[in-house]
């Protein structure tokens, strides 16, 4: 089962390190994995995307808890909550019908192309990873050049916090 | 008065109580060694390598329950204390490891000695810091003594770079009574309705069994554990780190459980219907095939640490907390209870127990490696402190020293360190010098940390070494002859040196053992010298094996005997 692991951890040098040396370690998986500030300077919130049993999911929770500098750690999908990635595709776009194609599909979307050249184009696209995944299936006809995805954040709804 | 951040890092381990510094000095640490030089409060032991100032730390802390502290330089300083350090990290040993580092302003340069200690040492410690103000050093090590010694302990780092030490350097000192850590806060009771949901559980049992581990050492509850176990009448099995924590002359107590465990603990374990596990944490060479452990039990598990419930074994009642806490508050209500009648599961044991699994040839001509750790045993009333290295002299001295008390059973049981013997022992020796210390070794872990001779000269440290010499890494050679059709590749040790001789010119008495008839007598002899540290290498037989022995991946079931006792000799043959 994939799972989102949301964890807020003292902004310290080698914090970052502490988390995915873990994951190493102990062989667990991670899809993704991004990390930034918060609206607390002294806290770093890292997003965790990874997969795996019941029982592995809580052994990363606990195991990741017991870290000292991490403050909190959420299951994200054991909840209602948004999941959100970026990502900017290159693509070709030389000819007039492919660079119309590309367009059209970009507004489906809700994409944007970001950058124009006379043969390429680059889409920025804000959504799911399902949504992710499924659009860049559909540029399959098209000649991508370069993917850059960004990896997952996410957020409960509501008032829920992802806090201790 | 404003000090220098060496002065400061001294007075912070005098100021938190350090009585031993175990360490070896090098260009980085220079500034704090001359902090040294300047006091008394705080001892130094120089140690001829730095594994074994972190095993003789170690050691200290196994047998006081108070940190071990370690004072390393940069670079080979911290690598060569990393196999100490993962060593108290497998068996959550509380210590404080200062490694020295290059100077703020040469890190990452690839400079001279220069390690990242940090990040080399990030996997096997609870916690490490990089301090790079001299104002942050107290602090910081306020941080480290209260990480390593409270929760689920364990050792931390404390990685100083030289320019932070500097003399030339001075702000103003107080070590603080208190540091604020709001990402740490462990647990301590545990939760009330668990622990009546457990006592219920407990008091349904037919077939009950209570396994306890090195966390109830750790936790300091053997009284509690006591009070609990006879409360119930309950069989009792532990395993190799909670030795003595209830002693093993008690009716109750039906022997160590696990890979080199009782015939009747393992038996109990697999036939059992209520299992509660205290301070213990389900390790590989206890459980065994994990599919099969204790396939009819529902199970209670009290640890102090989240991640160890349900980590391997998932269980029924997980109590969090203090194992002193815990045990406390279920002796509480378990005192108005009335106890199950379990009679039919002790006749069931006494069976098992009647099998003597633990028989060897008391006829050999040859000696026994068994005998030597029962006269051990004799000779200082089973109330020495003994320290062991890794193998098969490990678990014979498990199996047949027979402690009554905790902290008197001092081995590396998790992370399986050869050479932790001897320095182990220079630190439980510094603890209590009037104490009789033994280290049980072999010939083949003796030489993984030998230059410690050197050190127990120097301070004068009279541990008796009792190496049972086979000429083979014994346990290795166990494996080889059960599992590889005898190829015993590399197994045997060739070159021996005389250990009589080369403990000799360490300044020390050497007594070599050859023959059965001489054993108890010159045994006598060695343990006679109470001021002397005694070598004695003592000729066994060679291709003795422990038993009884779980195969890897086996059940609790399914044990390979010895020929001397009554039960089948090979689990498969049997089944077959």
């Amino acid at each position: 089962m994939r799972h989102i692991i949301s964890i807020l951890i003292e902004n310290e040098a080698g914090a970052l390190s502490r988390v995915a040396g873990l994951f190493s370690a102990r062989a667990y998986n991670i899809e993704s994995l991004t990390v930034g500030p918060t609206e607390d300077p002294t806290l770093s919130r890292i997003t965790i995307v990874t997969t795996g049993s019941e029982r592995i999911i809580d052994q990363i929770i606990k195991q990741v808890d017991k870290l000292i500098d991490v403050v909190a750690v959420n299951q994200l999908t054991s909840d209602l909550h948004i999941e959100r990635e970026i990502v900017l595709v290159k693509v070709k776009a030389s000819e007039s019908q492919q660079r119309e194609d590309l367009k059209h599909l970009a507004e489906v979307v809700n994409g944007r192309i970001i950058d124009v050249t006379t043969d390429t184009y680059i889409i920025e696209l804000t959504e799911s990873v399902v949504q992710i995944d499924s659009f860049i299936a559909a540029l399959s006809e098209h000649e991508i050049i370069e993917t850059v995805r960004s990896g997952v954040s996410g957020i409960a709804r509501g008032g829920n916090v992802c806090t201790k | 008065m404003d000090l220098s951040g060496g002065d400061i890092l001294i007075r912070c381990l005098k100021d938190e109580g350090v009585e031993f510094l175990f360490g070896y000095p090098g260009g980085a640490v220079l500034h704090i060694y001359d902090a040294l030089y300047k006091q008394d409060d705080v001892k130094h032991i120089l140690v001829r390598h730095e594994q074994a100032a972190t095993h003789a730390a170690d050691g200290y802390a196994r047998a006081t329950g108070k940190p071990g502290v370690v004072l390393v330089t940069s670079g080979p300083g911290a690598t060569n204390a990393v196999t100490g350090i993962a060593t108290a990290y497998m068996d959550s040993i509380p210590m404080v490891v200062i490694t020295g580092q290059v100077a703020t302003s040469s890190i990452g340069s690839d400079a001279f000695q220069e390690v990242d200690a940090v990040g080399i040492t990030r996997p096997c410690v609870k916690h490490n810091f990089l301090v790079k103000d001299v104002n942050k050093i107290a602090e910081t090590m306020k941080k480290a003594f209260r990480v390593a010694t409270t929760g689920r302990p364990g050792p931390v780092v404390v990685d100083i770079p030289k320019d932070i030490t500097d003399p030339a350097i001075k702000v103003p000192y107080e070590y603080p009574t208190a540091v604020a850590m709001r990402s740490y806060q462990p647990a301590t009771a545990g939760d009330p309705e668990l622990i009546k949901e457990a006592i219920a559980l407990l008091l349904t049992a037919k077939q009950p069994m209570i396994y306890s581990g090195g966390g109830v050492v750790l936790g300091q509850a053997s009284e509690e554990l006591r009070t609990f176990v006879r409360q119930l009448a309950f069989p009792i099995t532990s395993t190799l780190m909670g030795l003595g924590a209830y002693p093993y002359n008690d009716d109750l107590f039906i022997g160590m459980l696990g890979m080199h465990g009782s015939y009747e603990s393992n038996m109990a374990m697999h036939d059992c219907d209520v299992l509660i596990a205290i301070g213990a944490r389900f390790d590989d060479r206890v459980t065994g095939k994990i599919a099969e452990f204790c396939p009819d039990a529902k199970i209670i598990h009290i640890d102090i640490d989240p991640s160890s419930i349900s980590k391997t074994i998932t269980v029924d009642v997980p109590i969090v907390g203090n194992v002193a806490n815990v045990l406390q508050e279920m002796n509480k209500l378990l005192a108005s209870e009335s106890k199950p009648d379990i009679k039919a599961w002790w006749k069931t044991i006494n069976g098992w127990r009647s099998k003597d699994c633990m028989a060897y040839d008391r006829n050999s001509d040859q000696i026994k490696p068994q005998r030597a750790i029962e006269i051990v045993h004799e000779i200082t009333k089973g109330d020495a402190y003994v320290t062991s290295d890794v193998g098969q002299h490990q678990m014979w001295a498990a199996q047949f020293y027979g402690f009554e008390k905790p902290n008197r059973w001092i081995n590396s049981g998790g992370l399986g360190a050869m050479g932790f013997g001897l320095p182990a022992a220079m630190g439980v020796q510094l603890a209590y010098p009037d104490e009789t210390v033994v280290c049980i070794t072999g010939e083949g872990s003796i030489q993984m940390c030998i230059q410690e001779l050197s050190t127990c000269l120097q301070y004068g440290l009279p541990i008796k070494i009792v190496a049972l010499n086979n000429r083979y890494l014994g346990m290795v050679r166990q494996w080889q002859e059960f599992f590889y059709k005898e190829r015993y590749s590399s197994s045997y040790m060739e070159s021996l040196p005389d250990f009589v001789k080369l403990t000799e010119s360490y300044g020390h008495v050497g007594i070599r053992i050859e023959k059965p008839e001489d054993l108890e007598s010159e045994l006598k002899r060695a343990f006679a010298m109470k001021d002397r540290l005694v070598f004695i290498d003592i000729v066994t037989d060679q291709k003795e094996n422990v038993y009884p022995m779980i195969a890897a991946g086996m059940a609790h079931n399914e044990m390979h005997h010895s020929p001397h006792c009554e039960l089948p000799q090979d689990p498969r043959r049997e089944l077959a």
